[in-house]
């Protein structure tokens, strides 16, 4: 093909397009699109690591729904994400709030409190982990100079403390996340609104619900959707802090889909506990399409 | 009514400013401490007279000097920089050119392609590491760096065909037009009329790329075993933590120095860094 030829057919518009696409769509079918079957496929054998196994059709579904700590894993992924996508909403809001007036040193400030999100949660998780020591802790000895407490507590491994000490970290780590996400979409709202409402006779929280949350609805709705998925499929923060435990208090889904796939060598029914997630997070994704659609539409 | 004032604010404004700031940077101070602390002073117990947790009478570069010279760190933090770079650089790649894409030129399925690439953005990673474990070690890509620097794209490549998507929008058609008068092909004018303005935009989704990698655990944790290969977040976890022993000085300073790179780079570009954020939400 000589050269000229070549870049008339880069003219049209739908080749170049294509070769464009090419590289992006080569990538995620065969990384994405393509476990996803043989993940579903595998669910539905029974391999494990080295034996391709064979067609059991649902029985690995039907032994997890009957595993009674699989069904603590999806009850405790749920908390979990209820409860952290609260505190993450409402702190983050706030912080917004108070990041989106005037005052010194607010860039230093902004650029500062994102160090969580951006820091490696692993690394982070690991200071958390220092820092809820039972023999060690900070939180005990501050507790314990305030007269708050005589004996230890013991954060990571008494089962109800567990899930609000990983759920802490969880908020800690979303917080920031929110509040710059939000942040940003209320520097868009013209501060003319508030001047009208103000003359109007709007009060300061009149002002703010009449006038700020519903200019910043769409924003939050994509934010809180986009973390909830996160949430939802979390690991790596569970993973350091108590690896599930104790008891399972902390298994989720993921979490546990690690440990019977990989630590147990159970594949197929690790992809199974996998793929569980995957009617939830598809509602969450079409809702939050539809969402989209309905905001750009109007 | 001024005083009052004044005092309201206080209230009102930076004390929850203050206890926001000091919650969120307080582990990091914490996970600074531990690294210069004796271990003498590190193994305290919390109801010890002579706990002192917010300073240290003794600084010491022990724990530092153990990492580095005692475990694979430094091995560790080369593995995920040239990760890290590599995947971040085929995800701008792809996604600049799948962005440029969606967002400019006209062609069947633009609309379902757009929204396919999206939902990719949503997969999490955990629902797919089992089967993608797999078909790692079918390629024979287990326990090499390759097995990272192709499977993090597939959750770049999304982001940054999002981000750039939204930027190409912004950047007026007439550019192109004018250029394709002047007599450039189609192509020219995508590679020297609107990549040139579109850097600040690949800036951000490269920076906001490069920091995704390295927090990625899950994968780098299932796919690579042996030690020399690790990515720095799982060699920590894995190597400095021995059953039910940990060592919390090496441990920190790990934390410490591993976050160091990302660190870095955010300070650079913070702007660009929060652009692409908010972006990557925002579409």
């Amino acid at each position: 093909m000589t050269a000229a030829k070549r870049s008339r057919i880069l003219e049209r518009e739908d080749a170049l397009a294509f070769w464009l696409l090419f590289p992006t769509l080569a990538l995620l079918m065969l990384f994405i699109a393509y476990p996803f079957v043989r993940g579903v496929w595998l669910s539905l054998t029974n391999s494990t690591v080295g034996e391709p196994g064979h067609f059991i059709g649902l029985a690995n579904f039907a032994k997890i729904f009957d595993d009674s700590i699989f069904r603590t894993a999806a009850i405790n992924t749920f908390v979990y994400t209820g409860v952290t996508t609260v505190f993450k909403l409402a702190l983050g809001l706030w912080l917004a709030l108070l990041l989106n007036r005037h005052f010194r040193g607010k860039s230093w400030v902004r650029a500062f409190i994102l160090l969580p999100f951006i820091i490696p949660t692993v690394l982070s998780t690991l200071a958390w982990k220092w820092m809820f020591d039972p023999t060690f802790s900070v939180f005990n000895w501050l507790f314990w100079k305030l007269s708050i407490i005589n004996s230890r507590i013991n954060w990571l491994g008494d089962p109800d403390l567990a899930m609000a000490s990983i759920s802490l970290v969880n908020i800690w780590r979303g917080v920031p996340f929110y509040a710059i996400s939000l942040l940003a979409g209320l520097q868009t709202i013209s501060p003319d609104l508030h001047e009208a409402a103000a003359i109007d006779g709007a009060n300061r929280w009149q002002r703010f619900w009449f006038v700020t949350w519903p200019l910043l609805l769409p924003v939050t709705m994509v934010v809180v959707l986009f973390s909830i998925i996160q949430t939802f499929a979390d690991f790596q923060l569970v993973y350091v802090l108590t690896g599930g435990g104790p008891a399972n208090a902390t298994q989720l889904f993921a979490t546990y889909a690690y440990q019977i796939g990989i630590g147990t060598g159970l594949l197929s029914e690790g992809a199974a506990i996998s793929l569980a997630m995957f009617p939830a997070l598809l509602l969450v994704v079409v809702f939050q399409l539809w969402y989209i659609r309905k905001v750009e539409n109007r | 009514m001024i005083e009052g004032a004044k005092w309201k604010k206080w209230v009102w404004f930076y004390l929850p400013l203050g206890a926001f700031v000091f919650s969120l940077l307080f582990p990091f101070y914490w996970m600074a401490v531990t690294t210069v602390r004796p271990d003498g002073e590190l193994y305290r117990p919390w109801n010890h007279p002579l706990y002192s947790p917010f300073w240290t009478a003794h600084p010491t570069f022990d724990h530092i000097k153990n990492l580095v010279q005692e475990t694979l760190f430094n091995q560790w933090m080369w593995n995920t920089m040239l990760i890290a770079a590599a995947a971040t650089l085929i995800s701008l790649v792809c996604g600049v050119f799948a962005g440029y894409a969606l967002a400019r030129l006209k062609f069947r399925y633009a609309g379902l392609l757009g929204t396919a690439i999206f939902i990719t953005y949503l997969v999490p990673q955990t629902l797919l590491f089992i089967p993608l474990a797999d078909i790692i070690r079918e390629y024979r890509l287990g326990d090499t760096p390759w097995a990272l620097i192709l499977t993090y794209p597939t959750f770049l490549i999304p982001f940054c065909t999002w981000l750039m998507m939204g930027y190409f929008k912004t950047i007026p058609k007439e550019l192109e037009e004018c250029a394709r008068i002047d007599g450039a092909a189609r192509w020219q004018a995508m590679i020297y009329i609107i990549f040139p303005i579109a850097v600040p935009g690949i800036l951000s989704a490269g920076i906001f790329a490069f920091t995704l990698s390295w927090n990625e655990f899950i994968y780098a944790l299932v796919f690579l075993s042996s030690p020399e290969q690790k990515t720095v977040p799982v060699g920590v976890v894995s190597e400095l933590i021995r059953g039910d022993v940990f060592f919390w000085g090496p441990l920190m300073a790990g934390a410490l120095i591993g976050s160091i790179p990302v660190a870095i780079v955010y300070s650079f570009f913070v702007e660009y860094y929060v652009t692409g954020m908010t972006g990557s939400v925002k579409g």
